[in-house]
């Protein structure tokens, strides 16, 4: 930057006469409209703004002038410096805009294109469904109680009523340990069902006891369509006072609606078994043609084979002699028990044909489960 | 139990409209289990009539011999000539009756009858079979030969009683009684409030002393035994049609007129019998229980070796039956067909003990009628009218000749009676049904009740079944119908939601499904050989295995220790099936024996078991630990546009181990291990600390070459188990919030040469350590080994050191203090050096 110059004679300085002024302003503008690229516009600007440009050298001059002439030529060069770098920021956006539409443009790709880098993952519908039943009586205040799947005779057994002679005992073709030293008696099993996991509830947990008992069970039936030796089981217990078989038809109506939707309930037919007395087998209405298949041939129904009804599983009061097993007073509690095969549910909720595809873990059967069901 | 509907009705007058379906519901609502109901003869057409056959004229030339046959069927044909039939069949004679077919019949499989030209003649319709009329097994294999006072023209198809209905009932253990057309007309009776007809209230002649001699020495197992003898049976006798039939319906095969009416009898009654050919029994008939290695062969021809608890009937030399399961082969009653026809029977009807009977038909793995009616509960007072019955018809049907020796041999006992609350039904149904009906219920059952609101009430003698209130709480409930049952609610008390436990398997499964993992639930059988295909070493605890006593498969006898054996199946079969790129998961529970076996004792059921025998049960159980295994092969990341895929491989493995431990929320180290399985260079030991102590949970990594190889699985194949319950222990699901620093950050860039057996943990420890609390985070962004730069067996690690105050900006000298001492404690602990 060059100093005022104290001792110039005060002449009038070419650079900074007005019309000069004006074409330096004009030659910028017109550049700056020239430029067709940021590029171009970036020489221009560099020529016409830059320290280097005509009316950069102009402002030099001010200086030099006598302080009478320096207030009008001052205005004079920032007024033309003003229009020209307003002219410059224009065009810059301008040509920025341009820039940018056609980059987008170019930068544009086929959203279509497949994405299976990695394949997504699934939770198997039996632990799924085990779930959604069991947050829907978690919902109602129960507990989820669990046990072990190797379990003592008289877990599985005696407790629940089903003394060594009794003719259920037969039918429920067991799995049993061999004892110490490889000997055949060793008192434990496999369980049959989750009902030891009740004794254990009734046994462990301070009444009242509102338990649901899901897990996998065994009986020593071979794996075809409709039998494998392993299975799961949902099973329900609570032991209160005062509490009737209208409460066990009220939960099991409750649960059904929750898993099948309104309008759904349940049909108790009697039945046996030796751990719940009364006993009775349950049924849900067919959730497909809610019962309106029966005796209408027009429109069969695949699902309950036009029966109107579909198996679910057993129930009962408990028998007060389980009760006993657990030191619970039946004069005093009563309560309700049932328990249902999570395979079955699966089968007839989603369609699965055979029941080796949930036991084999093929992928393809799995993965469309996703998440949750 | 089969129950012909046209049976039924004889014991109950249902309306004439009732179909099979309708009293199938009412059964159904009543508590009887009736699967199907079976229409017989419904797709059946007449003409079907009785011919007898007048002439045969055989047929030659033909592949197989033909007959000719001349039929007179009287008027059935319309014109009273008799008609000309051709039949392959050569079980008849002429002059016999049999069922003929007439043009326009239509048999069962929509088979229809013509006039038709056959072998050269035109043949007017058929001579039947059973079979082909759907009649179920007679015993004869060919053409039915009808007795020869049949009469001629007469319609067949109600001669035979072809059309009719048959419920079949899956009776349940405590309705014994219902294994008897007896019992389940009493059901049907109550279920339509009609009367019953009860085929057992017979005239029976009081007990005498010239009976057939018994001697029961164990009143205990048999506290009945009426025997009765009838003579002269006629060799010739056969079993009327109506009686075949109704066995034939209800499931059971003709055999010959004494054996068909002990069977009918038990069908009727509920009351398995004996027959005994009188000829053959020596001396008095006993019943005691058998010696040790007493021997008998039984009716299906089988040797038995008895068992001392075993009850057997006994004659003087010894057993002659297995008491209430099957009679023995040396008095078996002969056939008239097989020459010498039994002419003199003694028939048994005894009460045996349900359970000596259901120890003996398992012992002896021979379940029979008599033994399932005997174990589940057999009326005792009906013992006597069963032998009556069974009297009356062998007189009528086969012109014997009762013996007036009735022998009842019987222990005295008291029916069964409980005192209920009048209320108690209702308080248990939730349904105020009142005295009244409460009463009148258990009447109908066929109980005695007496009193007010107390109920003292006695259940009949065919109701072993009813001992406790709620027994006949039921009763009166399923009388009411449970249909009527109303829903109500109960109201638990707040629950405390899932366990810590319980969350945390689910979440581990939706973290694995959400890192791609497919959850695959396996079976727990496995065969001790995949100890030694999995390379696991002599002494490995994971040996040791829980055994099953009857496995389905002798090749997979054992409980399985690890989740891989089932997993890595479930990897090849899916890799058979065409799926190449897997990654799968599972949780579950494996097994392990205790140090000490012992066995599990039999508790009291009377009284609530001490804390100290439930702990004694419980350690008699395995350990049984819940782990987490995933398995991977093929690529973990597809090939496609966007670049290249990439294989699965042993840090995807040692990745999901991190994943499950970070969802527990436990500290998990990852070291360099070598276990089993795994490939000794690519296997990493996963540990936690547990109290203090440093425990391996598990492994991760690739598999041995050689396992992979043994097990025909993919190359490369990846796998990870740990052990969720000691994770679970040492987890913290509550994380704490760190503070959050909103100074900028200084970042550090350092490459650290190391020789190359220098695990990148112990690295990353000493620069964290090192770096002090400015670092806020380090990441290992590079991993380089050249041996021309570096030198042999020398790698470079660089690392991304990050560093923040809480309350400062920080200056570059204090950035770089932090990383130089950082640097310094990793020179000085793996003697890593800063590359140049």
């Amino acid at each position: 930057m060059s100093a005022p110059n104290k001792s110039y004679d005060p002449v009038e300085v070419e650079a900074l006469k007005p019309e000069e002024i004006e074409r330096m302003r004009d030659e910028a503008l017109a550049a700056f409209a020239a430029a067709d690229s940021l590029d171009a516009l970036h020489e221009a600007k560099v020529a016409h703004t830059g320290p280097a440009s005509p009316l950069a050298l102009a402002n030099r001059e001010i200086g030099a002038l006598p302080p009478h002439a320096k207030a009008e030529a001052g205005k004079r060069v920032g007024q033309a410096r003003g229009a020209v770098n307003k002219a410059l920021a224009a065009r810059q956006a301008e040509l920025e805009a341009e820039r940018d539409a056609r980059v987008l443009v170019e930068e544009a790709v086929d959203v279509t294109l497949p994405y299976d880098r990695v394949a997504a993952g699934a939770r198997h519908p039996l632990t799924t469904l085990s779930e959604r039943i069991e947050d829907i009586f978690v919902a109602m205040g129960y507990e989820v109680a669990e046990g072990p799947q190797v379990e003592a005779e008289w877990f599985n057994f005696d407790a629940l009523n089903i003394g060594p002679d009794h003719p259920a005992r037969g039918e429920h073709d067991t799995f049993f340990v061999q004892g110490p030293e490889g000997g055949t008696e060793s008192g434990v099993v496999l369980r049959t069902h989750t009902s030891p996991v009740q004794i254990r509830s009734l046994l462990d947990r301070e009444l009242p006891v509102y338990v649901i008992c899901p897990g996998r069970v065994y009986r020593t039936d071979e794996l075809d369509a409709t039998h494998t030796p392993v299975f799961h089981q949902v099973e329900l217990l609570a032991v209160d006072e005062g509490l009737t078989m209208s409460d066990l038809k009220g939960t099991l109506d409750h649960m059904v609606q929750s898993l099948f939707g309104e309008g759904m309930k349940t049909r108790l037919r009697p039945n046996f078994f030796p751990f719940t007395e009364p006993s009775a087998e349950m049924d849900m209405l067919c959730y497909v043609c809610k019962g309106e298949s029966v005796g209408n041939p027009d429109r069969p129904c695949r699902t309950c084979s036009s029966e109107g009804w579909i198996e679910l599983g057993g129930c009962g009061m408990v028998n007060p002699r389980v009760l006993t097993a657990c030191g619970v007073d039946p004069e005093k509690y009563s309560g309700f028990a049932f328990g249902f095969g999570i395979e079955r549910m699966l089968m007839f909720r989603h369609n699965v044909e055979d029941m080796r595809d949930m036991v084999e873990g093929d992928v393809r059967f799995t993965r469309p489960f996703g998440m949750e069901i | 139990m089969r129950v012909p509907l046209s049976w039924l009705r004889e014991y109950v007058d249902l309306p004439a409209t009732e179909t099979g379906r309708d009293v199938q519901a009412r059964l159904i609502s009543a508590g009887l289990e009736v699967e199907t109901v079976e229409h017989l003869g419904a797709d059946l057409k007449g003409p079907l009539v009785v011919g007898q056959v007048t002439a045969i004229e055989e047929l030659e030339g033909f592949k197989k011999p033909i007959r000719f046959c001349t039929v007179d069927v009287g008027q059935a044909n319309g014109t009273g000539e008799p008609q000309e039939i051709i039949c392959g069949a050569r079980n008849f004679s002429e002059g016999d009756k049999v069922v003929v077919a007439l043009p326009g019949a239509v048999l069962p499989g929509d088979f229809q009858i013509s006039e038709r030209k056959t072998y050269g003649r035109m043949s007017r319709g058929m001579i039947c079979s059973s079979d082909e009329l759907g009649m179920g097994d007679d015993g004869s294999k060919g053409i039915i030969v009808l007795p020869p006072e049949t009469e001629v023209g007469k319609d067949a198809i109600e001669l035979l009683e072809l059309v009719d209905e048959v419920l079949d009932i899956a009776v349940t253990p405590d309705r014994g009684y219902c294994l008897s057309m007896r019992g389940v007309a009493r059901e049907t009776a109550t279920a339509y409030g009609l009367p019953l007809r009860d085929p057992a209230l017979l005239d029976v002649p009081a007990p005498n002393a010239y009976g057939y001699p018994v001697k029961v020495s164990d009143p205990a197992g048999c506290d009945r035994f009426t025997a009765r003898t009838v003579t002269g049976l006629s060799p010739e006798a056969r079993s009327p049609i109506w009686l075949q039939r109704r066995l034939q319906k209800v499931g059971m095969r003709p055999i010959s007129l004494a054996v068909d009416v002990t069977n009918y009898v038990m069908m009727e009654l509920g009351q398995p019998l004996h027959a005994y050919d009188r000829s053959l029994v020596q001396g008095a008939i006993g019943v005691r229980r058998a010696e040790p290695g007493e021997k008998l062969t039984t009716l299906d021809g089988v040797e038995r070796t008895l068992d001392p608890e075993d009850l057997v009937i006994t004659d003087e030399r010894g057993p002659i039956g297995l008491a209430g399961v099957m009679g023995g082969a040396d008095t078996e009653i002969a056939d008239h067909d097989a020459g010498s026809a039994t002419v003199d029977v003694v028939i048994e009807a005894a009460h045996f003990d349900p359970v000596a009977i259901a120890r003996t038909a398992r012992r002896h793995k021979l379940s029979s009628e008599a033994s399932r009616r005997f174990e589940r509960g057999v009326d005792p007072m009906a013992a006597s009218a069963a032998a009556q019955r069974t009297v009356d018809l062998l007189v009528l049907l086969a012109g014997g000749t009762a013996e007036a020796g009735v022998t009842e041999v019987i222990a005295p006992s008291a029916p069964t009676t409980i005192t209920i609350p009048a209320d108690h039904p209702d308080k248990v149904a939730g349904v105020a049904y009142g005295r009244e009906t409460v009463v009148r219920r258990l009447q109908e059952v066929g109980c005695d009740v007496y009193g007010q609101d107390e109920l003292i009430v006695t259940v009949p003698s065919w109701r072993p079944d009813l001992t406790d209130p709620n027994d006949l709480a039921e009763e009166v409930i399923r009388l009411e119908g449970y249909e009527n049952l109303p829903s109500t609610l109960p109201k638990p008390p707040a629950g405390r939601g899932l366990t810590r436990r319980q969350r945390l398997h689910r979440r581990i499964g939706r973290a694995l499904a959400g890192a791609g993992y497919v959850e695959a639930p396996t079976y727990p059988f496995i065969s001790e050989q995949i100890f030694d295909q999995l390379g696991l070493e002599a002494g490995d605890p994971a040996r040791r295995v829980v055994k099953l006593t009857n496995p389905l498969s002798d090749e997979e006898p054992a409980l399985r220790t690890s989740l891989l054996p089932g997993l890595l199946g479930a990897l090849r079969r899916n890799d058979g099936r065409g799926s190449h790129d897997l990654a799968l998961f599972e949780t579950g529970l494996v097994f392990h024996p205790r140090d000490e076996q012992r066995i599990a004792v039999r508790l009291p059921v009377d009284r609530r078991p001490t804390d100290e025998e439930i702990a004694e049960l419980n350690a008699a159980l395995p350990d049984q630990p819940r782990h987490v295994a995933v398995v991977l092969a093929g690529a973990r990341e597809q090939a496609g546009w966007w670049g290249k895929g990439r294989p699965a491989d042993w840090a995807d493995a040692v990745e999901a181990a991190r994943t499950v431990a970070r969802e527990a929320g436990a500290e998990l180290t990852v070291r360099k291990g070598q276990y089993g399985p795994w490939h000794p260079g690519r296997c990493a030991e996963l540990v936690v600390t547990v109290d203090g102590t440093e425990r391996v949970v598990g492994h991760a990594g690739e598999l041995h070459p050689r396992v992979l190889k043994t097990l025909g699985l993919p190359a490369r194949t990846c796998a990870m188990e740990l052990d969720l319950d000691v994770l679970e222990r040492v987890g913290d699901d509550t994380p704490q919030a760190p503070s959050i620093s909103t100074f900028p950050v200084a970042t550090q860039d350092v490459a650290l040469v190391v020789d190359a057996f220098v695990p990148a943990a112990d690295v990353e420890a000493a620069l964290r350590e090192g770096a002090g609390e400015l670092l806020e985070s380090i990441r290992l962004f590079d991993v380089y080994e050249n041996a021309e730069q570096l030198g042999e067996g020398r790698k470079s690690l660089a690392y991304a050191l990050r560093f923040r105050a809480a309350d400062r900006t920080l200056t570059v000298d204090e950035a770089s203090a932090a990383r130089d001492a950082a640097v310094a404690l990793a020179g000085e602990r793996t003697g890593a050096v800063l590359r140049s």
